[in-house]
């Protein structure tokens, strides 16, 4: 949690965001957990795209 | 035999004019007027600024590839818009002026049956004092990643910056917008998370305080009023997620800024809670407000009608509702559909180049009257898809013989894609993937948010890289009109 630590100060601003924690961070560049968001993100955006397009 | 005129070969108009010339006839024109030799991916900007692309890489000659489709090329800016025909003419005709094609500053008369408006975004760099050099071109302080060439820049400026770092030099870096009334939120967003993850990876961090000034109201505004997602059984505002980033990267901000002067070293601004302040930096990356390009009309006996075809900031007028009214009036259905002139049915404008409306954003003012509020974008996708849709108007104009357009693509019943980078690399690299349906809130179809929550969503990770770089060669290939290039869709 060194990313908070570092960053977030009392009563700054940013004090009262949230803030991912490593887990959450970890998956963001797991290969095979991004993989399998890849999928459904673009079966997502395709979704969109279609409903787009009258 | 009909002879479509587009101005301006960016996204929408592009798009715009190969798909006419794809589907119509030998027998019909279609001519291009557009000052640039090369059609620059935009979006891609972003890693050329921060030395992850070199300019040539989102870049392409446009001559080649329109000799090859058929499309009348001319490398020319367009001046005015005669709407009528003029004196000796008595077709409606475009003037332009060459700035290629061995013909610099040579000028021309192009008549048209139909116009497409397509000339995207005057970067107004001289709203604001020392943001532009006073000619209408980027001032000496700043970078920019607007343009390819900008984005060249900005990366010599930033590697000189990192040289400093590395040499022990502590470095003030501020990015975000250059004006109360900017748009394009994300492309600067982008960009200073690029800066962030570059940094990082150069080990000068640590060096570098970051911070980012902008003038939406809450941090995630984007231009569109924010969004909500659907994330561990909340709909969490876009503010959250915004937050979220710059609290974990360490980036302070501060918002509801409208940047009132820029000077060596230094930037003033003004906030809506009436705050003056001063931000000192070394390096500042601030997009510039947007106008329309200044294209001048006149009418049959030369009066000058500009105020009657465009806004005045410079857009041009098409189908939507410019009636002045507060906030709480302001509908979905004010937004254009056809994006057809009112007063010449064969004049249409696409991209950037259409006149909203009104804001979507909610109208804000500083103590002192000073508007603070981020005006609409009208980003990569809805550009592709309104130039699309009138084409396919135009093409059935012309063909099937249609009095008025037959399709629409109202920004109220569309949504889009946007994939922000936050670091280009293929293991970890990252960026945030967001859809918004509609761009703009339907109140009255979605009370409370404005959006359908199942087809508005957004997360950040590697996955999204991994799609801005599969965007990047699809929308290449697709510009290049390479084989089965209109199946890529907008
Ligand atoms: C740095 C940056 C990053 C971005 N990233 C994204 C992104 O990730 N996703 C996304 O969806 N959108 C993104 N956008 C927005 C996107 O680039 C725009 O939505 C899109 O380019 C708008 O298309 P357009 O055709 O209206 O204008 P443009 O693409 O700007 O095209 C306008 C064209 O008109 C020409 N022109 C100008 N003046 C004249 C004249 N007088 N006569 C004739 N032609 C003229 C110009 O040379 C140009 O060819 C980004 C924008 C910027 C600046």
């Amino acid at each position: 949690m060194e990313h908070i630590e570092k960053n977030i100060k009392p009563y700054e601003p940013n004090f009262t965001t949230m803030v991912p924690t490593n887990i959450v961070r970890f998956f963001r560049t797991c290969v095979i957990w991004q993989f399998i968001r890849f999928i459904i993100i673009n079966i997502k955006m395709l979704a969109v795209v279609r409903k787009s397009h009258h | 035999m009909a002879r479509v005129v587009v101005l301006g070969a960016g996204v929408s108009g592009h798009t715009a004019s190969t798909f006419l010339r794809h589907w119509l006839g030998k027998e019909h024109e279609v001519v291009v007027v557009t000052p640039n030799s090369k059609w620059n991916w935009i979006p891609s900007n972003i890693w050329v600024g921060c030395g992850e692309m070199s300019k040539e890489e989102v870049v392409f000659e446009l001559a080649p590839v329109y000799e090859k489709a058929g499309i009348d090329y001319r490398q020319a800016k367009a001046v005015s818009i005669h709407p009528e025909g003029g004196e000796n003419e008595d077709k409606p005709y475009v003037t332009i002026e060459y700035t290629g094609q061995g013909k610099e500053g040579q000028t021309e008369t192009v008549t048209y049956d139909y116009l497409i408006n397509a000339t995207g975004p005057k970067l107004n760099f001289d709203a604001t004092p020392g943001l532009g050099n006073g000619k209408g071109g980027l001032g000496d302080y700043t970078v920019s990643v607007c343009t390819a060439d900008h984005a060249e820049h900005a990366n010599e400026e930033l590697q000189k910056l990192i040289s400093q770092m590395k040499a022990g030099q502590k470095k003030k870096i501020v990015v975000g917008t250059g004006h109360g009334m900017c748009t394009c939120q994300g492309a600067a967003f982008e960009y200073i998370f690029n800066i962030d993850f570059e940094l990082n990876k150069a080990g000068v961090r640590d060096m570098a305080e970051i911070t980012w000034i902008s003038n939406e109201s809450f941090l995630g505004d984007f231009g569109i009023g924010g969004l909500h997602l659907k994330r561990g059984g909340y709909a969490a505002s876009s503010r959250l997620f915004a937050e979220s980033l710059y609290a974990e990267k360490g980036i302070p901000w501060v918002i509801g800024a409208h940047v009132n002067k820029v000077e060596e070293g230094k930037l003033s601004y003004e906030q809506l809670d009436g705050t003056e302040g001063e931000l000192e930096f070394d390096f500042a990356m601030l997009i510039p407000p947007f106008a329309g390009v200044g294209l001048k009309a006149y009418d049959k006996k030369g009066e000058d009608i500009t105020g009657k075809l465009f806004a005045p900031n410079g857009f041009l007028k098409v189908d939507a509702d410019y009636t002045a009214k507060p906030y709480e009036e302001w509908k979905a259905s004010d937004w254009p559909r056809t994006y057809q002139n009112p007063d010449y049915s064969n004049i249409f404008a696409v991209g950037i180049a259409f006149a909203p409306p009104h804001l979507i954003s909610k109208p804000m003012k500083s103590p002192k009257g000073t508007p603070i509020n981020p005006t609409p974008p009208r980003t990569g996708m809805p550009s592709g898809i309104i130039g699309k849709t009138v084409a396919m108007s135009i093409r059935d104009m012309i063909e099937k013989g249609a009095d008025k357009p037959t399709h629409h693509a109202s920004m109220a019943e569309m949504g889009a894609a946007c994939v922000a980078s936050a670091g280009k690399h293929l293991t970890q690299g990252m960026a945030a993937a967001l859809t918004v349906y509609p761009v703009v809130p339907d109140f009255e179809k979605y009370p409370g948010i404005g959006r359908d929550l199942d087809y508005t969503f957004g997360e950040i990770g590697l996955a999204g890289h991994w799609i801005k770089h599969i965007l990047h060669h699809m929308f290449l290939y697709k510009a290049k009109l390479k084989p089965g290039w209109t199946l890529i869709p907008e």
